[in-house]
């Protein structure tokens, strides 16, 4: 390798951000106190969450008493629908998408499974673009839907849902609704507080914080009821000592998400749209997976035919260039992407996706060694599969 | 990240003997788009012996490997000896696969196979078998051999070596019916005529515990019963039964006439199973 790092995989994790690593020093090294102690040494500690709360709280267009902090994405997703399945144990229809996270759909199959299929759940289609259709959705919301939990962005090809006017629908029918938009926050404008939506799931270290701390935002007199249950931090939300350090981070990273939000609209799209064009305009037989306009600035899902996506992942790591692919071979499964089967994208193409996602610190020059270095890996790979013609 | 050997790698890297042959002797065309990877293997053949092999590969990259080991292996062998070589022998010439990757040296055998059959113009009977897993195409008759051959000796390493259940899982059930009915076979032959196996104390724990969790438990949780293994001390198996089995008046009868002999049968001769209290 030649100690160059091209790293285009933001949707897996981000890199944490100088500002936020500064930020949150002093709280592993003298602001040790136990936020819950009642000395000023403790509460110069307390102070801190409370102005992480508020800064997460601004980004979201929250207040500081709707935001709440977990360990992570998955976390919030299992509280936000636990809670909801608790507080109506008597409604038993769970609507969700078949292209959520696995946080989300994983936990949705498995509550059904688990209690013997007494609960009833509806996975929304997608059409070949990634699109839900909203007729479908308004069909399936019943008196016995306990909650509807619906993805802000996919995470592997960043197509964004109507989550505004779906939480209306939901709201109207007195059904609650969670979105899990680990993906979203910090990408694209979000303001709680002028929509219906009840419950919404973030995590840190999509954006530029640690890995460690996610959020979960409860609308006010939302019914909630917890799903770590102990002491009374988090005003009895979640028990459980904090996370000090990581949550002073995400407070950091949240004030610098709400700076960027314009960047990612241009700085990023621009790189991205450069990155997407430049390789499907160079290498023949790629297609883009998810709809073209209706997606996260930062996300390209381009299939490559023939070729198959581990392969492809490992050539680009040899000259260290980071990305993903929604193959068979990298899951450790032995089907392609749950998502991108959804879609009803062929398998012939399923099996060389490669997700690209990108951040504020990617350059223009890093996107142009991409497409230079792309284009003979494709071809090589193409050269030994035996579905590959010339001329194809 | 998949943790492949140097030499994996090295042949990822620099594959050998890529291409198709003109005018081949003998062709194997195994896999497809939709499972995920694919092999033609082209063959020379003169004077009974592979004269040259070229292979195309679509797949990750211990399929492109495994497939250009298998090249480098069987130029310059008779027929004979190169079908010889077994999906173990393409992953040991490369240094090991991944366990989960052992299908791609599967994919490599079936492909020589494919082509020596080819050659001699034979079909295959592997091909004709009854297809258990539909998402992968893979037949009884294969999921039978790779049991055999690899020593398979669960579900999840069937689907390692041959895809089989990897895709929709519905056919679990068919793959546990096919695995203890093939190992029920091997293990009840050799035990029958070769003199009782040596086997150290922690191999008897962990065969007589698949046993129990394979074959044992299902049955007895049909009436609402369980069983859990306390001890083995030498060939004395100490168990104790749960649930409606614990207050049953014929556990005696159950563990003597059923776990006692399903335990020799399958794990040792010469085992004496009895009911412990605690």
């Amino acid at each position: 390798m030649s100690g160059r790092l091209v790293y285009l995989d933001n949707n897996a994790t981000t890199p944490i951000a100088p500002e936020v690593r500064e930020a949150m020093m002093p709280y592993l090294t003298n602001l040790y106190g136990n936020p819950s102690s009642m000395y000023s040494f403790a509460g110069e500690v307390a102070d801190g969450l409370k102005k992480a709360q508020a800064s997460v709280a601004a980004l979201l267009g929250a207040t500081p008493e709707e935001i709440t902090f977990t360990s992570c994405g998955t976390e919030s997703d299992s509280t936000a629908i636990l809670s909801a399945v608790r507080t109506f144990p008597e409604k038993r229809h769970i609507i969700t998408t078949r292209v959520e996270h696995p946080a989300v759909k994983n936990l949705c199959e498995n509550i059904s499974l688990f209690t013997g299929h007494k609960y009833r759940l509806t996975q929304l289609k997608v059409d070949e673009k990634g699109m839900l259709d909203l007729a479908e959705y308004e069909a399936a919301l019943s008196d016995d839907t306990a909650i509807a939990s619906i993805m802000w962005a996919n995470n592997e090809t960043g197509v964004i849902f109507p989550i505004a006017e779906m939480a209306k629908m939901a709201k109207k029918r007195g059904i609650l609704f969670h979105t899990d938009a680990v993906q979203a926050v910090g990408k694209i404008p979000i303001d709680l507080a002028s929509l219906d939506i009840d419950f919404l799931s973030s995590s840190g270290h999509k954006l530029h914080a640690p890995k460690g701390v996610g959020v979960l935002y409860v609308k006010k007199r939302t019914p909630f009821t917890p799903f770590l249950i102990g002491g009374h931090q988090e005003r009895g939300r979640r028990g459980g000592t904090e996370n000090v350090a990581s949550i002073i981070a995400l407070g950091k990273a949240s004030e610098l998400a709400a700076t960027h939000i314009g960047q990612e609209n241009s700085h990023v799209r621009a790189l991205r749209d450069r990155l997407e064009q430049g390789l499907l305009a160079r290498i023949p037989k790629a297609i883009l997976n998810g709809d073209k306009d209706n997606r996260l600035p930062n996300t390209s899902n381009i299939s490559f035919e023939y070729v198959e996506g581990e392969s492809i992942l490992l050539h680009m790591n040899r000259q260290g260039i980071c990305a993903s692919s929604g193959s068979a071979c990298t899951s450790g499964s032995l089907e392609p992407s749950h998502v991108l089967r959804a879609m009803g994208v062929p398998f012939t193409a399923a099996h060389g996706s490669i997700r690209f996602s990108l951040s504020v610190y990617n350059t223009q020059e890093e996107i142009d060694f991409v497409l230079e270095a792309l284009p003979p890996i494709i071809a090589s790979l193409r050269k030994l599969s035996p579905f590959w013609k010339e001329g194809l | 990240m998949w943790e492949y050997t140097d030499k994996v790698q090295e042949h990822f890297l620099n594959p050998r003997n890529v291409g198709e042959i003109d005018k081949p002797d003998g062709v194997g065309d195994v896999g497809s788009l939709a499972c995920g990877d694919a092999l033609k293997l082209t063959l020379k053949i003169e004077g009974g012996k592979i004269a040259d092999a070229k292979f195309k590969t679509f797949g990750c990259a211990s399929a492109i490997a495994s497939s250009s080991a298998l090249t480098e292996m069987v130029i310059g062998k008779s027929l004979e000896e190169a079908s010889k070589i077994t999906n173990e022998d393409i992953a040991n010439y490369l240094g090991g696969l991944p366990k989960e990757k052992m299908h791609c040296s599967v994919m490599g055998r079936e492909a020589l196979e494919a082509a020596i059959a080819n050659y001699k113009g034979l079909v295959l009977p592997m091909a004709q078998g009854e297809v258990v897993c539909e998402c992968f195409g893979v037949t009884d008759l294969e999921i039978i051999r790779a049991i055999k051959e690899s020593h398979l000796r669960s579900v999840e390493e069937i689907t390692n070596f041959t895809k089989a259940g990897g895709g929709c899982g519905k056919c679990e059930e068919k793959l546990r019916a096919i695995l203890q009915k093939t190992v029920q076979g091997e293990v009840a032959q050799p035990a029958a005529a070769d003199k009782p196996k040596r086997m150290t104390t922690l191999q008897k724990v962990k065969k007589i515990e698949e046993v129990l969790e394979r074959e044992i438990r299902p049955v007895l949780k049909k009436d609402g019963g369980d069983i859990e293994l306390l001890d083995v001390d030498g060939d004395i198996v100490t168990v104790a039964m749960r649930g409606a089995c614990g207050t049953c008046a014929k556990s005696q009868t159950t563990i003597k006439e059923y776990v006692e002999k399903k335990l020799r049968e399958l794990v040792l001769e010469s085992l004496i199973v009895e009911e412990g209290r605690e």
